[in-house]
């Protein structure tokens, strides 16, 4: 015996195409390809312990004033010489207790990486972009510092360690950046 | 024996457009799955200021924004042509970020809080006083973690 197949009516699926473009369209008109990246920095709580007392050598101060320039340490520095500034003092070996540095041990720069502290201030008339210029250039040192270690110890670039590995490198260069408030004048 | 018919007409066959749907819900798939929809209308300028060093932010959910800049052409006669402070749809003074941010904190997740991040969405053009404003009332609230939204981009443009 013979079974015939029923013939069912097929639906018409070339409308489909229009549909699925309808929402193609609608998506791409909403999406907005805004990845959110930006500086991450950690705010100070407000109670104010007592000051611990630092050394003025281990404090480099970088002032920013209204009419966009830079002063590190009593020194006019332009934006794009301040990564080298920032990186000479933060590898300094002053106290030769850090066996990792390789910088000269000037005796007017940090002791060591560990008690290192910028001091970043800033004036109320100072535009925001030039504050974030300097706030990614003193990252910009202590990000290839933290590479050059990364490097050396396990053979790779910072960000592709693992979160423990990198803990450990970012302690060898402690990001301390103190920021007081911006002068009025 | 088999037969075969011998088609009529000799021009070219037409193209088959079935896998078309497909093509397009594959472009379809990825949209909706890349978009990100605003959640808000800016009522200020936002230019960012570039940066190099820049983070992702991850767990969206976690971020509360805060939006700083000149307002718009349409509501200078209302509010003025200083940078202005923006929370969700509507222009707001600094001394209202506190509670804002407090408001924010509360509807997350309790196991989370201590990952919320703000981030501070400034146009490139304001002055610091008005972010340290912001900043020290993020400190009144306890809300430490900060992010400086930025675009990707060299950081030494105009010299």
């Amino acid at each position: 015996m013979k079974f015939r197949k029923r013939h069912l009516p097929e639906i018409n699926t070339g409308s489909m195409a229009d549909i699925a473009f309808l929402l193609l369209i609608f998506f791409l008109v909403t999406t907005t390809i805004d990845v959110d990246a930006g500086i991450q920095r950690k705010l100070p709580p407000i109670e104010e312990g007592p000051v611990p007392i630092i050394h003025q050598r281990n404090v480099l101060t970088i002032l920013i004033n209204a009419n966009g320039k830079l002063m590190v340490e009593d020194q006019e520095v332009p934006l794009k010489e301040l990564h080298e500034a920032t990186l000479r003092f933060l590898d300094n070996n002053r106290d030769q207790s850090c066996s990792y540095c390789e910088g000269p041990g000037h005796h007017d720069l940090f002791d060591n990486p560990q008690k290192a502290v910028i001091s970043l201030q800033s004036d109320r008339h100072t535009t925001y972009q030039l504050y974030v210029a300097v706030q990614n250039e003193l990252n910009r040192a202590y990000q290839s510092l933290r590479n050059r270690e990364a490097e050396r110890l396990y053979g790779r670039k910072f960000e592709e360690l693992d979160s423990s590995r990198q803990k450990k490198v970012s302690e060898l260069f402690p990001k301390k950046i103190s920021e007081a408030e911006p002068f009025k004048l | 024996m088999a037969k075969f018919k011998k088609k009529s007409g000799g021009g070219t066959p037409a193209i088959s457009t079935a896998s078309l749907p497909d093509i397009v819900f594959m472009l379809l798939f990825f949209f909706m799955v890349t978009t990100v929809m605003r959640e808000v209308t800016l009522l200020v300028e936002n230019t960012k200021p570039n940066a190099t060093e820049i983070k992702k932010l991850e767990r969206k959910s976690l971020v509360t924004y805060i939006y700083v800049g000149k307002p718009k052409q349409q509501y200078i006669p209302q509010v003025g042509s200083e940078p202005r402070v923006q929370l969700n749809d509507a222009f707001a003074r600094v001394d209202e970020i506190q509670q804002y941010v407090i408001t924010e904190r509360e509807a997350i997740n309790e196991a989370e809080r201590p990952l919320m991040t703000v981030s501070i969405k400034a146009d490139e053009d304001v002055k610091m006083g008005l972010i340290t404003d912001i900043k020290q009332e993020l400190r009144k609230a306890n809300s430490l973690k900060i992010n400086y939204s930025t675009r990707k981009g060299e950081v030494y443009g105009d010299e």
